[in-house]
């Protein structure tokens, strides 16, 4: 399977990486190369197996409703880079006041 | 759990009195729903296009701690004091899901007619925003809790059933606040408060009807008790598809996404805005594209998102941190059998059972509270429609003037019922009832001791009336010769000089009779 350089920038912005000419060429060929060994499971027949999301046998691992202690807002934003008034601060983002 | 609850107006929006006018025309009007009466601002070029909306609900679900984690979900705490390193997304921790919002979930799916899952799972959703400190939002992609489903919408010539595509549990983001050039400051107490996104098939014709379907998902929501849907703390938000297209035409339009609507009401005027800027770009023969845009509440407008072209490419791929959920036929018909009454339910039943009209079953079920408070008075006074009359009127006016809820109000169903077995009885007439109401509030006493502090008891007694009615007469000679003359209606003035005399306490049925019989005594005179 082949991926091309148009590819490589469109993955490398989505995960907001920046990369070299020289690196963008190594991705090229390893992510090629990715998905060709991947691409093996296709040649697996499936077709009576049920899809799988996970693979340990465990499911239904619930809480109950309960509140737990949570951290202390200095200790909080001692790990923000910005802060002030017990906010967070990042770079002026323009986009939308919409959430979620 | 979101403790502070503010009294707010029935949502069912067309019975709203103070929204709508009550029952005004207009109000009548705006019941006809996607009839040819409807009232539409763009009429005139209603011929020529069909508007098409989708809603996207987003409601916060009540419970006291987040999604995948144990911190607080209660709304105004200090900022950044209700986090911890799952919500934060901080390396080494792991998300376990909260099975009270997962239950939540099942309910409101159920409720809206969806199917359950039997096994539903999170994904990731990958982007990157400031108010998602993990880059990605667990939220389903494939395996929803609920798929499908409808809701039915609009109460006169029939209901309009609008269907749902689907139910999705997911975590909320954190609040951003842009404060200007200096950047925008995140507080992450939101994130991860269990969010249950609701998404409507493109069925909705008109911005009233949007608003239509939006009060009755809010009132099944608070029917069901699985949240606030206080729109002011965002507990309850909504963005919307819409497109316009040629009556007939298989293909949507282009289509606008518009956020940023903080009511029904804006939800409405949003909708309206871009309905007729769509229809206005298409007559000119220009070209639609498809964007975000923001609505803007000051100057009444939608505004193109300022984003950078960027295709949404959200990459889902499964949690890995969390096990699929399998639920049983047994607990989705437990939780089936925990939906209680839904609105709808009991407008009709209300209707029906207590032959009330359309506009008083729906200003009392809107308020479930209002509603039940409503039954327990019935179950002491022997005619509803008196009962449904003082609620939506002196009591309901009581509630606005106060800003109370029916509960924060303070009367008591048994109070109010004896109130009006004593109209009943004739202790009291409707207006001396009504004055009392406010002490009655005021001081929680029961209501024969806020009488006779009050020092109002009805005049029954015909001894205690028969000079008033004699004096009425005296000094009313001119209707009495109308009366006598045949002028029937003379004989209600005279009836109501006999309560102006009284201070309103006189028997009004007694005084009626006593005329009566003096009158006919003058008429023999006369004769
Ligand atoms: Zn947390």
């Amino acid at each position: 399977m082949s991926i091309s350089r148009k590819d490589v920038h469109y993955i490398a912005k989505l995960a907001r990486v920046s990369l070299t000419e020289t690196e963008e060429a190594r991705l090229e060929k390893d992510l090629a190369e990715i998905l060709d060994y991947v691409a093996k499971l296709n040649q697996v027949d499936t077709s009576n197996i049920e899809p799988t999301t996970h693979v340990l046998s465990l499911e239904n691992i619930f809480r109950t409703d309960e509140n737990r202690p949570s951290l202390q807002p200095a200790e909080v934003l001692r790990i923000a880079p910005k802060k002030s008034d017990g906010f967070v601060v990042v770079p002026l983002v323009i986009e939308g006041k919409g959430d979620a | 759990m979101r403790m502070k609850r503010r009294s707010e107006g029935p949502f069912y929006r067309i019975y709203n009195k103070h929204e709508r006018g009550g029952r005004s025309e207009e109000g009548r009007r705006k019941l006809d729903v996607g009839r040819e009466t409807w009232d539409d601002p763009l009429r005139e070029s209603a011929m020529e296009y069909e508007t098409v909306i989708g809603l996207e609900v987003h409601v916060q679900l009540l419970t006291r701690s987040k999604l995948f984690c144990g911190c607080s979900t209660l709304f105004g705490a200090q900022p950044n004091s209700q986090t911890c390193p799952v919500c934060l997304g901080l390396p080494g921790s792991l998300p376990v899901l909260n099975r009270e919002a997962f239950r939540k979930a099942v309910k409101v799916g159920l409720a809206l007619h969806g199917e359950i899952s039997q096994v539903a799972k999170f994904d990731r959703k990958n982007y990157f925003y400031p108010d998602l400190p993990k880059n990605y939002q667990i939220s389903q992609y494939d395996l929803p809790i609920a798929r499908g489903g409808w809701l039915d919408v609009g109460f006169e010539g029939g209901p309009k059933r609008v269907r749902i595509t689907r139910a999705h549990l997911e975590e909320d983001a954190g609040k951003l606040m842009h404060v200007g050039k200096g950047g925008s400051r995140v507080d992450f107490n939101r994130t991860g408060t269990p969010l249950l996104e609701i998404v409507s098939e493109p069925d909705i014709s008109s911005p009233q009807e949007a608003a239509l379907y939006l009060s009755e998902l809010k009132a099944i929501l608070l029917y069901l008790e699985v949240s606030d849907c206080n729109m002011e703390e965002g507990s309850l938000r909504c963005d919307a598809n819409i497109s316009v297209r040629r009556p007939g035409s298989k293909e949507l339009g282009v289509k606008s996404e518009l956020k940023n609507m903080n009511s029904f009401k804006a939800v409405e005027r949003a909708l309206e805005f871009e309905v007729s800027r769509h229809r206005r770009v298409l007559e000119e023969g220009g070209r639609l594209i498809q964007e975000t845009r923001l609505w803007d509440e000051r100057q009444a407008v939608t505004q193109p998102m300022r984003s950078k072209e960027e295709a949404h490419d959200y990459r889902y791929f499964p949690e890995p941190d969390l096990v699929p959920f399998r639920i049983s036929q047994a607990e989705v018909d437990e939780i089936r059998s925990s939906l209680g009454e839904l609105p709808r339910e009991r407008l009709n039943r209300f209707q029906t059972e207590y032959e009330l009209s359309a506009y008083d079953a729906g200003v009392l079920v809107s308020d479930k509270a209002l509603s039940e408070f409503f039954e327990a008075v019935c179950r002491a006074v022997p005619r509803p429609k008196q009962v449904a009359n003082w609620l939506t009127g002196p009591v309901l006016s009581e509630m606005n003037a106060r800003h109370k809820t029916i509960r924060e109000l303070g009367l008591k169903p048994e109070a109010l019922a004896k109130l009006l077995m004593r109209i009943e009885d004739r202790t009291l007439t409707n207006t001396m009832a009504k004055e009392i109401l406010p002490a009655l509030i005021d001081s929680g006493k029961d209501p024969d001791e806020v009488v006779r502090g009050k020092g109002l008891k009805q005049v029954s007694d015909a001894g205690a009336l028969e000079p008033v009615v004699e004096q009425v007469i005296r000094k009313n000679g001119q209707s009495v010769q109308d009366f006598l003359s045949g002028k029937e209606r003379a004989l209600g003035f005279l009836v109501g000089q006999v309560m102006k005399e009284t201070g309103g306490k006189a028997n009004p049925a007694l005084a009626h009779q006593l005329l009566l019989k003096a009158l006919a005594v003058k008429k023999g005179g006369a004769l």
